[in-house]
């Protein structure tokens, strides 16, 4: 089991209380497997991927337990997760075309970034290359500066960097979302490829584009105010969904094929309750058409198939209960 | 109707302005009334640039537009206002539309003032909550309120709504749900559709996201780098694309129903030849022969559909 999370909570702490971002939240990541992150905005997506490699404040940790490849993960202590981060987990952060350097050479970066973690540049240069060679980039790259490559090349530069010491776990971060279609489609692609050839262990894609996750993800957790949802094969999440919200979310994406003048999709009435002061019991409780009173109380994240987790009261009744 | 005749952008750009930018090249385009036209491309393709030039925000260098027939392409002063009765527009980012030391209302106040200065306190009223209802959202729940109070997708339809109270004719919808989340983005998308059925509004629908495209359109126009690809049908498009570029975008768009082809390769070519006379693709294509150094000519290979690629050409000479 490579990535193991139990009952992380992670607040924001601010002047009127604490946002409660991240609540509760247990799941696994076996070795291999590509987890997508998916969920609307404010979800708890970005603060799940950001508390696994950096708890900076107003982030504040409040309770559970990270391990990795059997290690406690000191998370709560940003000094001692020093020695985890870029070696043993690594990101690609959210805006990662913006992550680089504008002043200095990519190589020159690259080279002081392995030495702060007592590295030699000229050890991994070899390996570098050949990197750079698979991601279809010309090896000239090191030699120039950030504003000389491309959105999607500044992308696939972030990717090469983050997993060149071959991480146990990566975690990207909308890492596709500014990106035109194509480029998108080529740097997928070529994440699982990374996985595929053992440069990452395993994968945690946060994206709010559900569609992508279909493409390359092994399995989707769908996250709802702070909590997950849901965690299924990407198949399961997909074509048969069991958690409420996860089916309206899936059924109001547009595909292509569906036109709206003959079939119009719904959205989800209501907004998520706010995370300041959260209403207790199940967060999705006031959206929900199939609330009922037991829903009052904190459904629990549980596996109701292998290796398919639901939280909701509801969930055994669903297959008869169209939405 | 709005038409677009040859309409080119040329952008001075370099140290001293000494070099070009062809962001947008001699696109004709024309939009009944009562019809949504999808505009895709990626970035760098110019569809943001031709609804700018459309609603008179920058110049174009060449061509000319027309509103029902009436030149508007030199319009200023009152001409100008008169026309921003009839054409309006909504963009991508929501929260940088409202200034956010008044109240997000405020828009509409600007619209009372501006437009309809002799229409009494109580009659405005009746037509901002007809306008709110219009796009569905509760006056009661939203009025009076500050840009922060309110979510993406209720901004962005407060400035929907503020373009109803013109009247509009046609709407400029320049990535407007690229922000929302996936829950909300299909409201304002039925909201267009909405519209377009209930009110005959024409909307020029901007998009890089071709199921979006898909779901709301009855034609679309594919942009690369200013010059139009392929122009038709939706669903012609969709079915049958013929263009090298259309049918890597359509071959890349990641869907619900199929999983990507690995086969198709979309960056197997990426030389910089410099070519500048020839196909804007030329580049990228896989098909790229002699003949793509020179310009191709859009031709018409079905009803409504039309390639500008000479590899169609041949096949269809």
């Amino acid at each position: 089991m490579s990535l193991q999370v139990e009952n992380l909570t992670v607040y924001y702490q601010t002047l009127r209380g604490n946002v409660q971002a991240l609540e509760n939240t247990t799941f696994n990541i076996a070795d291999g497997e590509i987890m997508g992150l998916a969920g609307e905005s404010g979800c708890g997506k970005t603060t799940l991927g950001q508390s696994l490699i950096y708890l900076n404040p107003p982030m504040k940790y409040m309770g559970g337990r990270v391990t990795l490849n059997d290690h406690e993960l000191p998370i709560a202590d940003t000094k001692k997760m020093d020695d985890f981060r870029f070696k043993e987990i690594s990101v690609i952060p959210q805006y990662a075309m913006n992550a680089m350097n504008p002043t200095c050479k990519i190589g020159k970066m690259t080279a002081e970034l392995l030495e702060s973690k007592k590295v030699s540049f000229k050890e991994v240069k070899a390996e570098l290359d050949r990197r750079l060679d698979l991601v279809r980039m010309s090896r000239d790259v090191l030699n120039m500066y950030p504003i000389e490559l491309s959105g999607g090349m500044k992308q696939r530069m972030v990717m090469v960097l983050s997993t060149l010491l071959n991480p146990s776990l990566l975690i990207a971060d909308e890492m596709t979302s500014a990106l035109d279609v194509s480029s998108q489609k080529a740097v997928s692609e070529m994440l699982v490829e990374f996985r595929n050839r053992g440069f990452v262990k395993s994968l945690m894609v946060i994206t709010h584009d559900i569609s992508i996750l279909y493409q390359i993800a092994n399995t989707i957790m769908i996250m709802y105010a702070g909590q997950p949802a849901e965690k299924a094969s990407t198949d399961e999440i997909i074509h048969a969904p069991h958690h409420p919200y996860t089916k309206m979310l899936i059924s109001a994406l547009p595909r292509v094929g569906i036109i709206q003048s003959k079939k119009r999709l719904t959205s989800i009435p209501g907004t998520p309750p706010l995370l300041l002061d959260p209403p207790g019991g199940c967060r999705f409780r006031e959206r929900c058409p199939l609330a009922i009173d037991k829903c009052q109380e904190v459904p629990p994240f549980i596996e109701i198939d292998n290796g398919h987790y639901v939280a909701c009261w509801r969930q055994r009744n669903f297959t008869n209960l169209s939405l | 109707m709005l038409k677009l005749d040859h309409i080119t952008k040329i952008y001075r750009v370099g140290t001293f302005g000494g070099k070009e930018l062809h962001a947008v090249s001699d696109v004709s385009l024309e939009i009944k009334d009562g019809e949504v036209v999808s505009l895709i491309g990626e970035s760098g393709s110019g569809k943001s640039t031709i609804g700018k030039i459309i609603l008179r925000l920058i110049s174009q260098t060449k061509g000319e537009i027309f509103l029902d027939d009436t030149n508007v392409s030199g319009l200023n002063g009152a001409g100008l206002k008169e026309y921003y009765r009839k054409v309006q527009g909504v963009f991508q980012d929501p929260f940088s539309s409202y200034n956010p030391i008044f109240k997000a209302d405020r828009i509409f106040s600007i619209i009372h003032d501006e437009f309809y200065p002799d229409v009494g306190a109580q009659e405005w009223n009746d037509k901002v909550y007809n306008s709110m209802n219009a796009v569905g959202l509760n006056p009661e729940h939203v009025l009076n309120k500050f840009p922060h109070q309110l979510s993406g997708g209720q901004l962005q339809r407060f400035l929907i709504a503020r373009a109803l109270l013109l009247d509009i004719k046609f709407l400029v919808a320049d990535e407007i749900i690229s922000m929302l989340d996936a829950s909300t983005r299909i409201d304002i998308l039925n909201l267009l559709a909405d519209l377009k059925s209930r009110r005959g509004l024409s909307i020029l629908f901007i998009t890089h996201d071709l199921s979006l495209a898909n779901y709301i359109s009855e034609r679309a126009v594919i942009l690369y780098r200013g010059y139009i690809a392929e122009m038709g049908v939706i669903e012609k498009i969709f079915n049958n694309p013929r263009h090298p570029y259309t049918q890597m975008l359509i071959a890349s768009v990641p869907r619900l129903d199929q999983r990507w082809d690995k086969q198709v390769n979309v960056e197997n070519r990426s030389v910089s030849t410099g070519y500048t006379e020839g196909c804007v693709y030329y580049d990228r294509c896989p098909l790229a022969f002699e003949k793509c150094k020179t310009r191709p000519i859009p031709l018409e290979i079905e009803q409504n559909h039309f390639v500008a690629c000479w590899k169609v050409s041949e096949v269809h000479a």
